[in-house]
């Protein structure tokens, strides 16, 4: 990644970092807010590779958690995972499918919800199952898969896509 | 894409595309790298959760944390400005579809609410005229021994694990952890919890944490606040014994108890909301009561923080 790109999509999640703190979380719709920055964070991944999805991830989970006064990791930790599994998922499988970006957005919003729900059980914050999987789940999942097409476009006109890709690390069947 | 060369397997009987060979260094730097950077990364967050868990108020990764989210500041405020108009205009365009209902509500309820206020006025006389009688000593109460402290909502942390807001004011302006925190009317919307010197987090009412003491207006009967589970602003009176008489429509207010030397970290007084339903099985050990909150949580701009005008000091 040069060194424009990298600024562009550090700008880029700066950005989606604030607008999620303060617009996107008081935003409901459907009883549900999406998640911008996961968003972001994945298409980025999906993108520019795993290591700018990680990276990126970690840096923007920090602006979240410095600007929400959050204990500091929780939210860059799931987004780091979120951009390197997204990443890792462009680079080998996902590469040049059309759902790529829908599937990986649907997938990443139910594990990242579910490995947080873990993650604050951990830490022996009091969560309720029911509220984090289905009550607020659903609706964010609805409202990230319709988000998803529109911001991959968006964020590949402001990224581009990483040209230099590996090999597939795959064995396809063509029956 | 290209296909690759492809070969028949005679075990399969299919057409194998095989992986196009590649210098095993450069495949395994590249892996090794990215293994790198993305272990550093979460054992970088591991730290910072452990720190930050473990850390006391005003040490020295508060101090960070502060530092961090006033350089911030700046950029949220800007983005709060930026994004106003199209949050007026998406609240106006949502508050059209309720605009009959909404009005139809609230001429029944003003006309009820003229008849309370008449109510009260001569209730009011009788209370202060029995204090005089009775030398009564009171503790705290809100608003007369409390300050607010005005304050903009200026974010809420992502998620649905906590329900918090984050505040435009901290302990410069005189507000402690455990202060009480007001809507613009005056109605319960939680309690401040983490502090800077320029922000404040605030735990709503409607977090799994946050729990209240709370009592009847007409009835007298206590019980707990919680949030309701499975639900996202709907709250319960927990612990409303079986015997106590409890009506729909009622209003609950912070019982603000005082014991032993120790007292509520809310004001008695406060309203919460309004008794929705009550039921109760012959199972259950308490009445199943539903509160509706007076506070619209997923709409808070703006807040008052109740700074103590004499505040006590911890040993």
């Amino acid at each position: 990644m040069t060194t424009a790109v990298g600024l562009r999509a550090g700008a880029l999640v700066f950005v989606a970092a604030l607008l999620q703190v303060v617009v996107v979380s008081s935003t409901f719709v459907f009883g549900g807010t999406p998640d911008l920055l996961l968003l972001v964070v994945v298409c980025v991944g999906l993108l520019r590779g795993s290591i700018a999805g990680a990276v990126l991830g970690f840096a923007g989970g920090l602006v979240v958690d410095f600007l929400a006064l959050d204990t500091l990791g929780i939210t860059s930790l799931v987004l780091t995972l979120a951009g390197f599994w997204a990443g890792r998922y462009g680079e080998t499988t996902g590469r040049g499918r059309t759902g790529a970006p829908v599937l990986a957005v649907g997938v990443i919003t139910v594990l990242a919800a579910v490995f947080g729900l873990v993650l604050h059980y951990m830490l022996g914050e009091p969560v309720v199952a029911h509220q984090a999987l289905v009550t607020a789940l659903i609706p964010a999942l609805v409202l990230n898969v319709l988000l998803a097409y529109p911001l991959f476009w968006l964020v590949r006109k402001i990224v581009g896509e990483r040209l230099a890709l590996e090999p597939t690390a795959e064995v396809e069947f063509v029956v | 894409m290209p296909r690759q060369r492809s070969a028949r397997s005679a075990a399969l009987g299919v057409t194998v595309r095989r992986i196009p060979t590649t210098p095993l260094s450069q495949r395994s730097a590249g892996a090794l790298r990215r293994r790198l950077v993305v272990g550093g990364l979460v054992v970088l967050a591991l730290v910072l959760i452990t720190l930050s868990f473990r850390a006391n108020e005003g040490g020295s990764l508060s101090g960070v944390q502060s530092a961090g989210a006033t350089v911030l500041r700046p950029f949220a405020v800007a983005t709060d400005r930026i994004a106003q108009p199209f949050r007026d205009a998406y609240d106006w365009t949502e508050s059209l579809f309720h605009a009959r209902s909404d009005a139809a509500r609230l001429r029944r309820e003003n006309s009820k609410l003229r008849q309370i206020a008449i109510q009260n006025q001569f209730a009011i006389q009788e209370n202060r005229t029995f204090k005089r009688l009775l030398h009564y000593v009171e503790g705290k109460s809100f608003p007369r021994d409390y300050t607010g402290v005005a304050a903009a909502v200026t974010g809420r942390p992502s998620g649905a694990f906590a329900q918090a807001i984050v505040i435009d004011a901290g302990s410069g302006r005189g507000i402690r952890v455990n202060d009480a925190v007001v809507s613009s009317d005056g109605s319960l919307v939680g309690l401040v919890t983490r502090l800077t010197s320029g922000w404040a987090r605030v735990q709503l009412l409607t977090d799994q944490e946050a729990a209240v003491s709370a009592v009847d207006v007409r009835t007298r009967a206590t019980g707990i606040v919680r949030h309701a589970h499975g639900t996202r602003e709907t709250l319960v009176l927990d612990r409303v014994r079986k015997q106590d008489v409890i009506h729909e429509g009622d209003s609950i207010v912070t019982a603000g108890w005082r014991t032993n030397g120790l007292s509520s970290v809310y004001p008695k007084g406060i309203p919460i909301g309004e008794v929705t339903s009550v039921g109760q099985s012959d199972t259950d050990f308490f009445q199943q009561v539903q509160v509706d909150p007076y506070v619209d949580f997923g709409a808070l701009d703006a807040v008052l923080v109740l700074v103590p005008k004499t505040r006590t000091v911890s040993p």
